[in-house]
């Protein structure tokens, strides 16, 4: 009998160059993505060694986690960033790398524009030194974010020591209820899961509800599959995922349709084994927020922050930082901010669910938004479509590409005690700025938050 | 490039008992912007550490000043969030060699491991008792012994085992990184590009 393996094997073993010990496999990576933070200590790293880069064709880089989101066509006032923009464009040239920087169409946030290009496809090995590279395990790659030290070893052998994780099966089927988008989903696993419920393992998400999502829903679940402690999610990839890639720039050339039967085979086995399987019924998912300072803090928007004991000091801890009490309602609690963007929420999806809410209305005189594309092409096209204007009426604007106010690295920072519905990623303490209070959300909590200027449920817009 | 040898710390600790200590809090995003490795000690945890005056705030281990070592002894899952290897040198930076903890965050244990700082996952009752006895008197001595894989409370000579792949233990027991190793194997990394073509 043939030996039955999952999706997330059968690329594994794909890319093993050679077996280092009883852990540790050699293993060949497809793609890597750098920035401009990351990279620079180890380009320095391969210069002081005295190599070069081993294939710079399978390196793309861009410029996200620092860039100004207004007025990008002048030079980068804060000094810091420029020097760090500035010296990935250097070592870029001099080594040969493709770059698409500020100025160039295709720039934007490295995770959003992996896929946009067609870059990202099924199968592949894809490594980054960002966390959320998970986000490109949507399309059946492997992804997974690495530190600087190995985007060295990347640069220096296109290999990277890994030890195989565990497989874990996400499965979630049933139809999604109105107002819940994958934001809802992921963030409605992590509280089932928490933020340690997935360390030491490599997640496989299925299930009829994971199939019904559109690419963008299937990048935000693989996207905070790290938020887990997973090392990444993936997703097999379907006849959705192959209309997504056609035609787009870096899309395989040739016979498209034969590069389809290959990526067929990608998926788990019939009676394939995992390490650890979790299943969830869509019907019991609902719009959700975070409450707490770990992403696995949230509740369902209607729900009360949960009643834990006085004694559980992490909890306590974070509901002193976010200033919340214990069992009481956070709909209506009143906010400051709203973000909208990053690489979990950055999309043209994303865009027009806010749209969708805001087109008629007014934003709260008492909140500020900051509403960021997660690439040129996203903002071209929400321009095409009129979503900017849209915005623009009810008060907010259209800002330029880039990581923002998800890390807080540019200028786009929350003060010290305000409260932001975040569309991104983490909650941290001090993740929006110090003393930033962020509650995660999907883009439709944030844009009906940003309208009544307190905490809302998006189906009362939507009904 | 290699870095410092690690065989055997004997130290005090400082402890940590706080769990999901995530590494926007071990290096803040803002303290990101530098083209170099060195220096990120000075912000190790620094929000925990300083107020927004910069005034260090009294509570936090780091601002006693008769806590010091080289273990780091933190609550679970410890290093989650940010792939930034920056958390890792900030930690070395400052000094410490070893970070006990009952899970580490798979990116966070890889980036200690490559840069010659040894994450040690232990049981949970070792590590109450590390903060049990620290907290009735403030010298504890740790002895981490990679070669033999044990961690000692010198106090009680309580011992326990850790895991770690042998390759790794010796790159570590002798200071040598995996681009040393890597860079000898393009012939093998060359053929396999060959057969996948």
């Amino acid at each position: 009998m043939m030996q039955t393996k999952t999706l997330f094997d059968k690329v594994w073993e794909k890319h093993i160059v050679d077996q280092i010990d009883d852990k540790l496999n050699m293993l060949y990576i497809d793609r890597h993505f750098i920035h401009e933070v990351t990279s620079p200590q180890a380009f320095s790293g391969i210069e002081k060694r005295g190599i070069s880069v081993f294939r710079p064709k399978q390196t793309i880089a861009t410029a996200d986690h620092n860039v100004p989101t207004e007025n990008q066509h002048l030079e980068i006032k804060e000094e810091l960033s420029r020097i760090q923009v500035d010296k990935l464009k250097e070592n870029c040239a001099k080594h040969s790398i493709d770059l698409y920087g500020l100025g160039n169409p295709y720039n934007g946030i490295v995770h959003v524009i992996g896929p946009e290009l067609g870059i990202t496809q099924p199968g592949m090995t894809i490594v980054c030194g960002d966390s959320h590279t998970s986000t490109h395990g949507a399309f059946g790659s492997i992804a997974f974010g690495i530190g600087t030290s190995e985007v060295e070893m990347v640069f220096a052998s296109q290999c990277l020591m890994q030890a195989k994780p565990k497989r874990m099966l996400i499965q979630i089927d049933g139809e999604q209820k109105v107002g819940v988008t994958a934001k809802d989903i992921i963030l409605y696993v992590l509280s089932r899961l928490t933020s340690a419920g997935a360390i030491g393992y490599f997640i496989e998400f299925a299930g009829s509800a994971i199939e019904n999502l559109s690419m963008e829903g299937r990048m935000t679940l693989c996207n905070m599959s790290i938020e887990l402690g997973a090392r990444g999610g993936m997703i097999a990839p379907d006849q959705t995922t192959f209309d997504y890639i056609k035609n787009r720039q870096f899309a395989p050339n040739g016979d498209f349709e034969q590069k389809i039967l290959e990526w067929k085979q990608l998926k788990t086995d019939e009676g394939a084994e995992f390490d650890s399987s979790h299943f969830f019924d869509s019907t019991d998912i609902e719009p959700m927020i975070t409450y707490g300072t770990n992403p696995g803090m949230g509740i369902k928007l209607t729900g009360k922050i949960p009643n834990k004991n006085e004694k559980d000091k992490y909890f306590t801890k974070a509901l002193n930082y976010m200033n919340l009490e214990r069992n009481k309602s956070i709909l209506g609690h009143p906010i400051d901010y709203i973000f909208i963007g990053s690489c979990t929420n950055g999309r043209i999806e994303d865009l027009r669910d806010a749209a969708k809410i805001i087109k008629g209305r007014k934003k709260n005189p008492n909140v500020k938004g900051y509403i960021v594309p997660g690439s040129k092409q996203v903002e071209e096209q929400a321009i095409k479509e009129g979503i900017d204007l849209i915005f623009k009426d009810a008060g907010f604007e259209l800002r330029q590409s880039g990581c923002s106010a998800c890390l807080a690295m540019n200028e786009d920072k929350i003060p010290s005690g305000a409260y932001c519905v975040s569309t991104s990623n983490r909650n941290f303490e001090g993740r929006q700025g110090p003393g930033a209070r962020t509650l995660l959300a999907s883009p439709l909590t944030a844009a009906a938050s940003a309208i009544n200027g307190y905490i809302t449920d998006p189906r009362e817009f939507l009904i | 490039m290699s870095f410092e040898k690690l065989t055997q710390i004997i130290s005090t600790v400082i402890p940590l008992p706080i769990d999901n200590v995530d590494t926007d809090q071990i290096i803040p995003a803002r303290f990101l912007k530098s083209i170099n490795r060195e220096g990120f000690g000075d912000n190790l945890f620094r929000d925990w550490r300083y107020d927004t005056s910069n005034e260090p705030i009294m509570g936090f281990v780091l601002n006693d000043s008769q806590i010091n070592g080289k273990i780091l002894v933190a609550g679970r899952n410890f290093g989650c969030g940010s792939s930034r290897e920056h958390a890792a040198w900030a930690i070395y930076d400052y000094g410490i060699r070893v970070v006990l903890s009952t899970s580490f965050a798979d990116i966070f244990k890889n980036n200690a491991l490559n840069i010659g700082l040894l994450p040690i996952e232990v049981p949970e009752n070792f590590i109450e008792k590390i903060f049990d006895l620290f907290a009735v008197k403030k010298k504890l001595n740790l002895k981490v012994n990679l070669q033999e894989q044990q961690v000692e409370i010198i106090n009680t000579d309580e011992k326990v085992g850790f895991d770690i792949s042998s390759y790794k233990k010796n790159c570590l027991l002798n200071g040598i990184d995996d681009i040393d190793y890597l860079v000898l194997k393009t012939d093998r990394i060359e053929e396999f590009e060959q057969g996948i073509k």
